[in-house]
């Protein structure tokens, strides 16, 4: 025990200074999203684009043409801070007179409602695509996870000590079985799993319909394709009260709840040991003695669970009912989570911190939308430019110079040690 | 054509770095014409880089490469092989459905009118090479069809049919039969006899001692020494190594025990559906290393994989201390108490983007006290690597360095600690030390003589019959599929030799 001190520290100083780089390349991808984003902006702005096809004809107009163009990205990217994190002047208002503090809040509570069932959804993505699963049937999962809780939460009548729970465990209980089928398909007849899941997800979606459509689900008296609305007993509740007008719910202490199992699952357990080991290398997994078969049902079970997790906590902190559109399209939380786990490197607290990365710039783009016209889709393409950097860092290195020195210097700073 | 009819070729304080690291440091050799010119340095001593710059595929950072005493700048292979220089690879460069003359004149196909291809010179100048040097190659046979040695011919026809004056051959008995290995010193010799120039790069001393005129140690970059063909084989390992080598391992009497091990008529398909193994008997008593010699290919891989449970047996038992244990998991016969050493280490004993001590207990991790309750203990994790990386003298920076930085052999290290560290029955080690240097080779095979002395049995799959013959109490020799012979380790070399080509050969012993 007497070495374990130095170890301990050398670790973390290595580890930090090597999980720099990553951290890095994706800090400067973040701002290749926003300058391409910028650049959209300034080449479908008429004005800022008349502005600079004018600056020849005026000693004014270069400056006018910058002015104009720095207005419009500023206004632009500042209306999407405030409307997605939180606006000074509000704020300051709010500290001063300690009134309106739902509405200085509301941005943040935004993004945190809608950030809750991601983090949760690709949690279970990340999971298995450390497994060296590639879950595309998250969506489906979610879906399937929705109604599973929707059936407990309408047609069960419990204390609310029992019925959240209850409901909850059957969104996951959803998930569970929808991951399941290519779990098991995968382990025992080889069938891939990136077409078995595709392919599910509209079986789901087919599924949802007929659900929502069917007498015991649907809405009393509705011809619509929208279900009963959850009971009270087993709806997520406000989590500063009904009165506050905030809408983040205790969704978001089952996200957390998430993250810490997750970390400790892939850092800690057994299983999850298993799990990076068949990711990492599956003929070594063999070797070793680890049941492929087993892993593989099991990581869709966990993986599938989470997203039947967040399909129910999606449903049962916003919308309280679900209908035929439910996580279709845009809202397509499972096909998000792909993108969200890969910007967070599959780590649980890299997931975290992506996860709200993208609510922000959902939230905040609608924000941007009403206030300054531009489209909620320039959010989408900051999102997917920022994901496409961090997916070759490379090229991101290549653009930033970031090349051989600093990689050298960190290489060499941990060499440094324990020698 | 023009033909410089000989070549010295020199190299002048050559260096290379790689940042940091400097693989080449100031080496300077020279080739006379007709010398074999034998380069002896361990894996990563720099020897590929070297041969990288001189056939143009790395810019040194100083030095020059002098042909016939002028400087010359080679910029790619091309450039090389038209000065004259030829490559036989480590790894054949032919293609297997093409017949030899087709390998031959590939790239460099010699054309008459109408831009045809003129097969019937390329067949006459084979024949005629062929002729010239003993190589004894037939040009119309389809390569895939030949034997390994053969195939080897072919390569070196490749290079002599390009005029080259100076032949690299880059670890060429790798392999080879030890009746290959001698058929290809004498055309070794038959070649520098003509006056071509050899350049022979290899880490086997008994092959250096055999063939070399000249021999060039290099170690870490640098060139240590030269040496005449009349070093001892000591002598030579301690100048590669840096060191005092000992090259036979200790071993004490032998005094074997019951049976632990024993496969009866095992039969075992590979991925093509062939009978790999086809009806091997094979036991192992205690306090035994029953060593497995062969070429590779010849069914020991698939034997390995099935006694790992890693692949399916068709018929056939396999016992372990009388349980049947024949077509079960890999989990389960690990549980048997089977230690297991990967051919392919990268590949089935590590995970290299893991850390050593996560390594360590790759196949043990559930077991106590390094899990309890499906909750890893990583401070037992921990001071399990602390202690073997101790024990075991695993060079690493700490327990947490991914494997993946670590040297071929402290990778070995690593899958060794791990497998002798266990409570075993009975261990199977497959090439235990192929890519090793000699330093590593030492240490591996002192750790597995040491595990029998304790009354510990063993297989060792080998296709070096040095390493067969220093650990084998008995040599079962494998062909085709079958058990060949099991004789001695007193057995002359030529006697395991002809076994493993299938040669039946009076056996005392069956």
């Amino acid at each position: 025990m007497t070495d374990a001190t130095p170890v301990r520290l050398h670790r973390r100083l290595g580890a930090q200074l090597t999980s720099q780089h990553p951290i890095v390349v994706t800090i400067f991808a973040l701002i290749l999203g926003f300058i391409v984003g910028a650049i959209i902006i300034i080449t479908t702005t008429a004005s800022v684009l008349d502005a600079w096809r004018g600056i020849f004809h005026s000693w004014g107009a270069p400056g006018h043409a910058i002015r104009l163009t720095f207005d419009n990205v500023g206004a632009a990217y500042r209306t999407m801070f405030t409307g997605s994190v939180v606006d000074p002047n509000s704020f300051w208002d709010s500290l001063t007179t300690g009134k309106n503090w739902s509405v200085t809040l509301t941005p943040i509570s935004e993004t945190l409602t809608y950030a809750t069932p991601l983090v949760i959804v690709s949690t279970g993505v990340g999971i298995a695509f450390q497994t060296g699963i590639f879950n595309i049937g998250a969506n489906g999962q979610a879906v399937l996870g929705g109604i599973a809780g929707g059936v407990v939460a309408t047609m069960v009548h419990l204390p609310m000590v029992i019925h959240l729970p209850l409901a909850l465990l059957a969104g996951l209980a959803g998930g569970m079985l929808a991951g399941s089928v290519p779990g098991i398909l995968k382990a025992f007849t080889g069938a891939h799993e990136v077409i078995v899941t595709i392919m599910l997800n509209y079986v789901v979606y087919a599924f949802l319909l007929f659900a929502v459509l069917s007498t015991p689900f649907q809405q009393p008296g509705q011809q619509n394709d929208i279900s009963r609305t959850f009971d009270g007993s087993a709806q997520l509740p406000p989590l500063f009260g009904t009165a506050s007008g905030l809408r983040v719910s205790y969704g978001v202490l089952v996200a957390a709840v998430v993250v810490v199992f997750a970390w400790w699952f892939l850092d800690r357990s057994s299983l999850g040991f298993d799990f990076r080991v068949t990711g990492a290398n599956p003929s070594a997994a063999k070797a070793s003695g680890i049941s492929a078969r087993s892993v593989v049902v099991m990581v869709f079970l966990i993986s599938g669970g989470l997203a039947g997790l967040a399909g129910f906590v999606q449903a049962a902190s916003t919308t309280h009912q679900i209908d035929g559109g439910f996580l279709i399209g845009n809202a397509g939380i499972g096909f998000t989570a792909i993108t969200i786990a890969l910007l967070g490197r599959n780590r649980p607290m890299g997931i975290l911190w992506s996860s709200l990365l993208f609510a922000a710039l959902g939230v905040g783009g609608r924000a941007m939308q009403s206030q300054t016209g531009i489209p909620l889709d320039l959010a989408t393409v900051i999102q997917s430019v920022i994901v496409l950097f961090v997916a070759t860092p490379v090229l991101v290195k290549e653009i930033f110079r970031l090349r051989a020195a600093p990689v050298a210097t960190i290489k060499l700073a941990t060499q440094g040690w324990g020698s | 054509m023009t033909t410089i009819d000989v070549m010295r070729l020199e190299l002048r304080g050559i260096t290379k770095r790689f940042g940091s690291l400097t693989a080449n440091d100031q080496i300077s050799i020279t080739v006379e014409p007709g010398q074999i010119h034998s380069l002896l340095g361990e894996n990563g001593a720099g020897k590929s880089t070297l041969m990288n710059v001189l056939f143009g595929l790395l810019t040194p950072d100083e030095g020059e490469i002098l042909i016939n005493g002028e400087p010359v700048q080679i910029t790619n292979s091309g450039d090389a092989v038209r000065r004259g220089l030829g490559m036989v690879h480590q790894h054949f460069m032919l293609v297997p459905v093409f017949t030899v003359t087709e390998n031959v004149v590939l790239g460099f196909e010699p054309t008459k009118s109408l831009n045809r291809v003129d097969y019937r010179k390329a067949t006459e100048d084979i024949l005629r090479l062929s002729r010239q040097f003993n190589l004894d190659v037939d040009p119309d046979a389809v390569v895939e069809r030949l034997p390994i040695g053969l195939q080897q011919r072919v390569e070196i026809l490749k290079a002599l049919s390009h005029d080259a004056e100076l032949l690299i051959l880059d670890e060429p008995t790798a392999v080879l039969t030890p009746q290959e290995i001698d058929a290809l010193m004498e055309i070794m010799r038959s070649l520098a006899a003509a006056g071509k120039s050899i350049l022979f790069i290899t880490h086997k001393l008994k092959e250096v001692k055999a063939v070399a005129d000249v021999i060039t140690i290099i170690r870490q970059g640098r060139v240590v020494g030269t040496a005449e063909p009349t070093a001892s084989e000591s002598e030579l390992a301690s100048m590669m190594v840096g060191r005092d080598v000992e090259l036979t391992v200790h071993k004490e009497p032998f005094s074997p025990g019951g049976d632990v091990f024993e496969i009866r008529d095992l039969v075992v398909r590979d991925e093509r559906g062939l009978a790999a193994v086809n009806g091997v008997s094979l036991s192992v008593r205690a306090g035994e290393i029953l060593a497995l010699a062969g070429v590779q290919g010849n069914g020991q891989t698939e034997l390995v994989e099935a006694i790992a449970g890693m692949r399916t047996v068709e018929s056939g038992s396999i016992t372990l201390n009388g349980r049947d244990i024949t077509n079960h998991s890999p989990r389960e016969v690990l549980d048997a108490g089977l230690g297991h050493i990967p051919e392919d280490r990268q590949r089935d004993g590590l995970v290299m983007s893991m850390s050593v001590a996560d390594n360590l207990v790759l196949n043990t991790p559930r077991r106590v006290p390094f899990a309890r309750r499906g909750t890893r203990d990583l401070a037992a994790v921990q001071a399990h690597a602390v202690q073997l990386i101790k024990d075991f003298d695993i060079r690493t920076e700490s327990p947490q360095e991914l494997v993946s930085s670590l040297s071929g052999g402290n990778q070995q290290k690593v899958i060794v600690a791990r497998e002798l560290s266990r409570a075993l029955e009975f261990l199977v080690a497959s090439q235990p030390t192929r890519g090793l240097d000699v330093g590593s080779i030492e240490y591996v095979h002192r750790q597995m003589v040491e595990h029998r002395n304790h009354g510990n049995a063993a297989l060792v799959v080998s296709s070096e019959l040095d390493e067969v013959l220093a650990l084998g109490d008995r040599i079962a020799v494998m062909y085709a599929g079958k058990i060949s012979g099991v004789v001695d380790p007193s057995t002359s070399r030529e006697t395991i030799g002809l076994l493993m080509t299938g040669t039946k050969v009076e056996q005392p012993h069956d």
